[in-house]
């Protein structure tokens, strides 16, 4: 089990998990505030100023799976792969439009969730359930993708293990992770982001200057991978192909619609202590994406250096393997696997945030007292983390990424209804409900090939080209939802008034 | 309206036609690479405008 273990590397690995376990632990006495209410456990009390949020959404967006998955479908399919840097530049301007509304209109009515705004805003506590349970269930694969990342390295460092004992140390490592989210809340994971990302800025500024002086410079770097690519008879390489055009566009797109959607965005976003706050990282939270970029480019390092996997995910591992010292391959791994905490820890508060807030106590307990919500939502925490960890067990890799993708597909389905109503009441939430369902059926329907699940699709031979199924699903939705809110007109309450969406500017 | 400013790097990020190439490299990097890896910090200055002239 351990007899291939690469011990130097092993030791800072393991270093750097025992400083952050203690650092979760310790994160419950951090900016203290009673934790038995929900708004502080599952929202540190929204007292993040901008440097906190900075470190804590950039942990919470940029994970772990995200630094072994985008150099890894590079490394495959190179310039496709790429879609994330247009992807992560679209985001931030749109953050900076949109969502400093939310956050002055969730502070205002002391909401927590998207659910909870789209109940104020709609009345409709339908409408409510569906956005809470896209979430939950686009989330779920979500998290076990972080695990996927963290075995990633941890088998990177040679251990292998057999039956029982083959996810061993995973599961060590989630268990702790579950207990500290259990007892600090979205403290934990906002001070371990500070290790997390110092950490994966030292690794890529080492091997952005570094792995170029060994290999040759840059030139050398696209030139080699160009050749591996042309080897493979030139479907694919360092720039786009034109069947590959318009899918890159619009997983972008479509991507970048969806991304602030998910429930770890928004309990993110909403920690954030002043809506002023999310507009400096709105400027600031690209550093991040330079740095995912960069981690892409890696992905053609490896070629370089001539490493050759069978599973492109091992080729970051391998590389700082091959091209670095022991000692810091086990800090990069540290890093990686760190990484997957952040956000398996936020995702794991938002999704028990939503569930306790948009379908307990709406549809099981409407009397829940605060303590009680709190209480709930801790246990709903650790069994999301433990199903996440039961899906990386009795299902295949594949599985989860495919669920993955679709989660992205079915998670920008709530975007009418979120987004749309930042700004107007026009649209009826029965009208958003029925668009809703049409999408997420519509966008599964498209995604299911004969063989596998595809993320593009020429909408059943409409359209000359392949498009991003969540962005054609999500179109038929919007044209659904505006056709129908006419016919369909609702009495129900709206508890948010214009001015609540307005950035109350706080003179500090 | 000033808001229209922010869609600018984002309508540049989905021109692929303009920057699908290889050459002209800068620092070994094909174009595709450095154009959206600069248009990054691009991106970041135009929101910072956005925000300097929400303070006037």
């Amino acid at each position: 089990m351990i007899d291939n273990l690469n011990w130097p590397a092993t030791l800072v690995f393991v270093f750097f998990f025992a400083l952050v376990t203690v650092m979760g632990f310790y994160a419950s006495r951090w900016k203290a505030g009673p934790l038995d209410a929900l708004h502080e456990w599952g929202l540190g009390g929204r007292r993040f100023g901008a440097w906190i949020s900075w470190f804590l959404i950039g942990g919470d967006l940029y994970t772990a799976y995200t630094v072994i998955a985008v150099p890894a479908v590079i490394y495959a399919i190179g310039a496709y792969g790429f879609f994330a840097v247009p992807y992560t530049i679209l985001i931030y301007p749109f953050l900076f439009v949109a969502f400093p509304r939310l956050w002055a209109v969730t502070h205002k009515h002391q909401y927590i969730t998207a659910g909870d705004f789209i109940y104020g805003r709609y009345g409709n506590k339908w409408l409510e359930l569906a956005v809470c349970f896209t979430g939950i269930i686009a989330t779920m694969p979500y998290i076990a993708l972080q695990l996927v990342g963290m075995e990633r390295v941890i088998q990177a460092l040679g251990f292998h293990g057999e039956g029982v004992f083959a996810h061993l140390p995973l599961t060590i490592a989630f268990v702790i992770l579950a207990l500290y989210t259990y007892s600090s809340g979205l403290r934990a994971p906002a001070m371990i982001a500070f290790v997390k990302d110092t950490m994966i800025y030292i690794f890529v500024i080492a091997a952005v200057v570094i792995v170029p002086i060994q290999l040759g410079g840059y030139g050398a770097i696209f030139d080699a991978a160009q050749k591996v690519f042309d080897a493979k008879g030139g479907a694919t390489g360092l720039t786009l192909k034109p069947a590959q055009t318009m899918p890159f566009i619009t997983l972008a797109i479509g991507s970048a619609m969806a991304l602030f959607l998910y429930p770890h965005s928004l309990t993110g976003i909403l920690a954030a202590s002043r809506a002023d706050a999310i507009k400096r990282n709105a400027i600031a939270l690209p550093a991040y994406s330079l740095v995912l970029g960069l981690i892409g480019i890696m992905g053609f390092m490896a070629h370089a250096a001539g490493v050759k996997v069978a599973n492109p995910q091992d080729a970051v591992p391998q590389l700082f393997l091959k091209q670095f010292p022991s000692w810091f391959a086990g800090f990069t791994f540290a890093a990686i696997a760190i990484g997957a905490l952040v956000p398996a820890a936020v995702m794991s508060i938002g999704a028990a945030n939503t569930f306790t807030r948009n379908f307990w106590k709406p549809f099981v307990q409407p009397d829940i007292s605060s303590t009680g919500e709190a209480a709930l939502a801790k246990v709903v925490s650790l069994i999301v983390k433990l199903g996440a960890l039961l899906i990386l067990f009795v299902m295949p890799t594949q599985f989860a990424i495919d669920l993955q993708l679709l989660g992205g597909v079915w998670m920008v389905q709530i975007f009418p209804a979120l987004i749309f109503g930042l700004y107007t009441r026009w649209y009826s939430g029965q009208a958003l409900l029925i668009g809703w369902a049409v999408g997420i059926v519509l966008g599964t329907w498209l995604s299911w090939g004969p063989t596998a699940w595809t993320p593009a699709s020429n909408f059943f031979g409409w359209l000359s080209f392949n498009a991003y199924n969540g962005l054609i699903s999500v179109l038929v939705n919007i044209v659904i939802a505006t056709v129908l809110t006419p016919l369909l007109r609702s009495s129900a309450p709206d508890q948010t008034a214009e001015t609540d969406y307005e950035d109350a500017r706080v003179l500090a | 309206m000033r808001y229209l400013l922010l869609l600018i790097p984002c309508v540049l990020a989905l021109m692929t036609p303009l920057y699908n190439s290889i050459e002209p490299r800068l620092f070994g990097f094909p174009m595709f690479y450095w154009f959206l890896l600069l248009l990054i910090p691009v991106s970041a200055l135009f929101i910072l405008a956005a925000y300097k002239g929400e303070a006037k």
